[in-house]
């Protein structure tokens, strides 16, 4: 899974949602993989606003990568810095989560990930 | 300008949905000037006297066969001619060198060869000099016959009407062909064919720089199809089985693989449409309102009619009777990967309502849902269309089959500002738990099985 997915990933338990701590998910155990993808910019400006950048800072964080800026782009500097928009490019479309766990900073629940699949299916006690 | 689009008289009630998904994608002002579900020729009027919008306006159309240039139109020869000469005498100066072809599209008539010709050579006052030549020529134009049904067998002697005009682009026929099921990978019995898949993409606007999901993945069919056309696609389905494949040669990624998509695959996984981990935006707070917190640009989807598929939610029948000794398993081997947790059939009409209810929490302003839901036939078994204050219907498309039919409903997210914010107080959920049995649940489910007869 691209890692931008985790930027729109919680917890799927209903009693979670109403926390902020159930988002984003924490990697645990993470095994990361980087494909080679051609820099698609236009994907990059329209998804831009749907990006909870804190959230975003705090996975690349979590995973090892260099400390992302406090504030997002926007769309002009973006466009402007190629190194920026090559950066993040890497980071949510190139970069992805093949093995591990997502912690649900809640409720604590694991969801596995193999192969680059997740699994969000909940016991019934959580549904 | 006036434009010609000769379509495939199939999927009639999609032919036009289509295009115009198209125009509203390519930002093109389209404007209908003859459409008939009977006939596969339509007219259209652009505003710019470019052919290049015309061109680009159907080329991903699956539907269409080809667009021209309209230079005339007559219900008898004569006629045609006249029109030709009033509407067209401007544009012929432009084709006189150069090669061309020129041939009879008869639609449910036939015609001799020496009568095609002599058809044909009616157009001799065209000035046309240059190389006539039947394989790549530069220009091709078409005469268009229109002929009513039955035509051959009650002999009737003449088209309903004529239309003459100049080829400029064609339609997207040969793409179902690219992503046929038959040589996919990796499929199932409830997979999408790849003509209807490509159809819903159309309509869903699915384009390069888009996100889009589906919720009911199977084997992938929408993902792919919209891939195809650009987009960045996810999916999940309750069915980890489905979304994992055989974990080799048979899986999501190898189709997406088979077709050079791989990179426009953004996530699959397993999840629960009613307990989904996508991240929702809160109606009527104003949350999403600059995009964030609202994630597709579209969502498409097949959702399980409970025939050919079970449709079911997480969670077991009897939590606290006789299923709770599976609650408690479930508490003890939540952990353990192999763990598959238990389902309970679930309400089809409440599906349909979750389905409207996540589009408009993830949809971003104006992103399309088009999904597929099956009805009776008979009028007083028909399911309603399913409504939701926040999405409004763009179009319902329908395929008939004998005593059901299949429809595509394409809805649009309104803006919170457009929405009434009474609507959704007066939205009553239906009922969840009026029933338990897989019958009780889903009166489609009900009709199929009892063949769709009425109740004396």
């Amino acid at each position: 899974m691209k890692l931008l997915t985790l930027n729109f990933l919680t917890c799927a338990v209903k009693a979670c949602k109403s926390s902020s701590e159930s988002f984003p998910l924490h990697p645990k155990d993470a095994e990361l993989a980087q494909d080679e993808v051609e820099l698609n910019p236009q994907l990059l400006t329209n998804i831009l606003h749907r990006i909870d950048w804190n959230a975003l800072r705090t996975t690349a964080t979590e995973l090892g990568f260099p400390e992302l800026p406090g504030q997002a782009p926007t769309e002009e500097e973006l466009q402007a810095d190629e190194k920026k928009m090559k950066d993040l490019h890497n980071l949510l479309i190139e970069t992805q989560l093949m093995e591990g766990k997502l912690v649900c900073g809640h409720c604590g629940h694991e969801y596995a990930v193999r192969e680059g699949i997740a699994n969000f299916l909940l016991p019934s006690h959580l549904v | 300008m006036d434009y010609i689009i000769r379509f495939s008289q199939s999927h009639e009630s999609f032919r036009l949905p289509e295009v115009q998904a198209l125009a509203t994608l390519e930002g093109i002002d389209m404007k209908v000037l003859s459409y008939s579900p009977e006939t596969p020729f339509c007219i259209i009027r652009l505003p710019s006297a470019s052919s290049a919008d015309a061109a680009r306006l159907v080329k991903r159309a699956i539907l269409v066969q080809t667009i021209s240039e309209l230079w005339g139109s007559g219900i008898t020869m004569p006629e045609l001619h006249a029109s030709v000469r009033a509407n067209s005498s401007h544009l012929w100066p432009q084709y006189r060198t150069t090669s061309f072809k020129f041939w009879v599209d008869s639609y449910q008539g036939a015609r001799t060869n020496s009568k095609r010709l002599a058809l044909i050579k009616e157009f001799a006052y065209l000035p046309f000099d240059g190389e006539v030549r039947m394989s790549n020529p530069e220009e091709e134009f078409s005469l268009f016959e229109d002929w009513p049904d039955q035509a051959v067998p009650l002999g009737i002697p003449d088209p309903k009407c004529y239309h003459m005009g100049r080829r400029v682009g064609y339609g997207a026929r040969d793409l179902p062909q690219k992503l046929d099921l038959k040589k996919r990978r990796y499929i199932s019995t409830t997979s999408m064919d790849s003509e209807l898949a490509l159809i819903t993409a159309n309509l869903a606007l699915a384009a390069p720089g888009k996100m889009i999901y589906d919720p009911f993945v199977g084997t992938g069919s929408f993902p792919i199809a919209c891939g195809l056309f650009g987009a960045l696609t996810f999916g999940s389905d309750i069915d980890g089985r489905s979304v994992r494949g055989d974990e080799k040669k048979r899986t999501i990624k190898a189709n997406f693989d088979q077709y050079g998509l791989v990179e426009r695959m953004g996530a699959f996984f397993t999840a629960d449409l009613t307990n989904s981990p996508i991240r929702r935006a809160e109606l009527g707070t104003g949350e999403g309102k600059d995009g964030r917190g609202r994630t597709f640009d579209a969502i498409l989807c097949d959702p399980p009619y409970g025939v050919r598929e079970g449709l079911v939610v997480l969670g077991v029948r009897d939590p606290e009777g006789k299923d709770a000794w599976r609650v408690r398993v479930g508490k003890e081997m939540k952990a353990d990967p192999t763990y598959i947790p238990p389902k309970k059939p679930y309400s089809f009409m409440a599906m349909l309502d979750d389905i409207l209810q996540f589009s408009a929490q993830t949809l971003v302003d104006y992103g399309r849902l088009s999904f597929w839901m099956p009805t009776a036939n008979d009028e007083e078994q028909e399911i309603a269309i399913p409504t939701h204050p926040y999405m409004e219907v763009v179009v319902v498309c329908t395929q008939p089959f004998n005593k059901w039919s299949r429809r595509l409903i394409t809805y649009q997210r309104l803006p919170d500002a457009k929405v009434d914010p009474n609507a959704m107080k007066e939205r009553t959920e239906r009922a969840r738990d009026l029933g338990v049995t897989a019958d009780e649940l889903n009166p489609f489910r009900r009709g199929y099985f009892t063949k769709f007869e009425t109740q004396p």
